[in-house]
C-alpha cells in the first residue's frame, strides 16, 4: 500500500485534486447560501474562496499549482459569456422598450464606478499601482485583466478586485435598492450587471430571470465601455 | 448538451478571431455573444439547440469566478498593509455606482414612460 506522501506527490502534480477541490468548495458555499435562504452575506463565491485559500495555505501549495487544476473552471467564463445571448434573446422586446434608460444608466454607472474608486482610493492613500488596477474593477474578469495590463496596472490584482467588487455588489445590491425604492426589476438587474459584473449577474439570476437578462446585458455593455473609457480615465488621473 | 457546448465554443472562437484581427477594444466573448444573438434572431431554430446548455452554464455562473478569486492569496502583502482601506474603497465605490445606475435607469423609465408591460 502506498503511503500518504506518495499519494500526495501524485495528486500534487495533476489537475484532479484542485479541480475537485474547487467544485466541492463551491458546492459547500452554495449549500450554505441555500440553507441561509440566499441571504446576501452567505455569498457562495466568498465562502469557496476562503475555504480554498485556507487549504492552499495549510498545504503550502502555490497559486500556480492550484490554477493548473482550476483553469478548466476558469475557462468556462468564455462560453458562459456567449450563453448570455439566450436570456437576452428572450428579453429582446423589453430591451428595445427601455433602450434610452439603458444607455443613460450604462454611461452613468460605468463612469461613476471608475472615477469613484480612483478618487476614494486616492483620498485613502492607496498606492498608484493599486489605483490603476482599480480602474477596470467593474468590468467582467476576462476584459478587466486585459484593460489593466493596457493601462499599466497589475492584472492579477485586478482579477481579485473584480471578484471582490462582484461579491460586495451581490451582497449590497438588494438591501441598497430596497432602501432607494428602486422596484423595477430591469433597473435593479441592469445596475447589478454594470457595476458588479458576472457575480452581480449571477445574483440577479437567483432573484429573477428578467433581472438576470438585464444584468447580463449590463455586464456585456460595461465590458465594452470600460475597455473604451479606462485608458482615458487612467490618463486623466495620473 | 454537446451540440449546445459546440455552438457556444464556435461563437467564442469567431469572437476571438474577430477581436484579434480587427484590433477592436471589444473583448472576443462579447463579440461572440452578439454574434449568437444575431444568429438566433435570424435562425430561431438555433435557440432550442443552445438553450439547455446555456441555462446550465448560467445557473452556476458564480462557480466560474472562484479560481480567479483564490488569486487573492498572491496579494496577501497588499491585503495586510492596505486591506481595510482597499475594502472601504471597493464598498463605497460599488454602492455609489449601483445606486447611480439604478436611479438613472428608473428615473429615465419614468421620463420616457417605458413602464413594464
Amino acid at each position: 500500500m502506498a503511503d500518504f506522501a506518495e499519494i500526495w506527490s501524485y495528486l500534487e502534480h495533476g489537475p484532479l485534486l484542485w479541480l475537485s477541490a474547487t467544485l466541492i468548495a463551491y458546492l459547500i458555499g452554495d449549500a450554505i447560501s441555500r440553507a441561509s435562504g440566499r441571504r446576501p452575506f452567505a455569498n457562495p463565491v466568498l465562502i469557496a474562496m476562503v475555504l480554498l485559500a485556507g487549504m492552499l495555505w495549510a498545504t503550502q501549495t502555490p497559486y500556480a499549482t492550484y490554477f493548473e487544476g482550476a483553469q478548466f473552471v476558469h475557462f468556462m467564463l468564455g462560453p458562459a459569456t456567449i450563453a448570455l445571448a439566450v436570456p437576452l434573446y428572450h428579453n429582446l422586446g423589453r430591451l428595445r422598450q427601455s433602450a434610452l434608460p439603458l444607455i443613460a444608466a450604462l454611461v452613468a454607472g460605468s463612469v461613476v464606478a471608475m472615477v469613484s474608486a480612483v478618487g476614494i482610493g486616492w483620498a485613502l492613500g492607496l498606492n498608484s499601482e493599486t489605483l490603476v488596477s482599480l480602474v477596470p474593477k467593474s468590468a467582467t474578469s476576462p476584459v478587466a485583466l486585459g484593460v489593466s495590463e493596457t493601462i499599466g496596472g497589475s492584472p492579477t490584482l485586478t482579477a481579485v478586485l473584480v471578484i471582490l467588487t462582484g461579491i460586495i455588489g451581490a451582497m449590497a445590491a438588494m438591501p441598497l435598492l430596497n432602501l432607494l425604492r428602486v422596484r423595477d426589476v430591469r433597473a435593479r438587474g441592469f445596475a447589478m450587471g454594470v457595476v458588479a459584473g458576472g457575480i452581480g449577474t449571477a445574483r440577479a439570476f437567483q432573484v429573477n430571470e428578467t433581472a438576470g437578462a438585464f444584468a447580463g446585458i449590463g455586464m456585456g455593455l460595461n465590458a465594452i465601455l470600460t475597455a473604451v473609457l479606462a485608458p482615458t480615465v487612467a490618463g486623466w488621473m495620473f | 448538451m454537446i451540440h449546445g457546448l459546440a455552438i457556444l465554443l464556435i461563437f467564442q472562437l469567431i469572437g476571438e478571431v474577430i477581436a484579434r484581427t480587427t484590433g477592436m477594444p471589444v473583448p472576443g466573448p462579447v463579440i461572440g455573444m452578439a454574434g449568437l444573438l444575431i444568429c438566433m434572431i435570424l435562425v430561431p431554430r438555433l435557440t432550442p439547440a443552445v438553450q439547455p446548455t446555456a441555462q446550465g452554464v448560467l445557473s452556476h455562473l458564480s462557480l466560474l469566478f472562484v479560481p480567479a478569486g483564490v488569486g487573492v492569496i498572491g496579494h496577501m502583502g497588499l491585503m495586510v498593509e492596505a486591506g481595510p482601506r482597499l475594502l472601504l474603497t471597493l464598498v463605497l465605490s460599488t454602492v455609489i455606482a449601483i445606486a447611480v445606475a439604478a436611479l438613472v435607469f428608473s428615473g429615465m423609465l419614468r421620463l420616457t414612460g417605458a413602464q413594464d408591460g
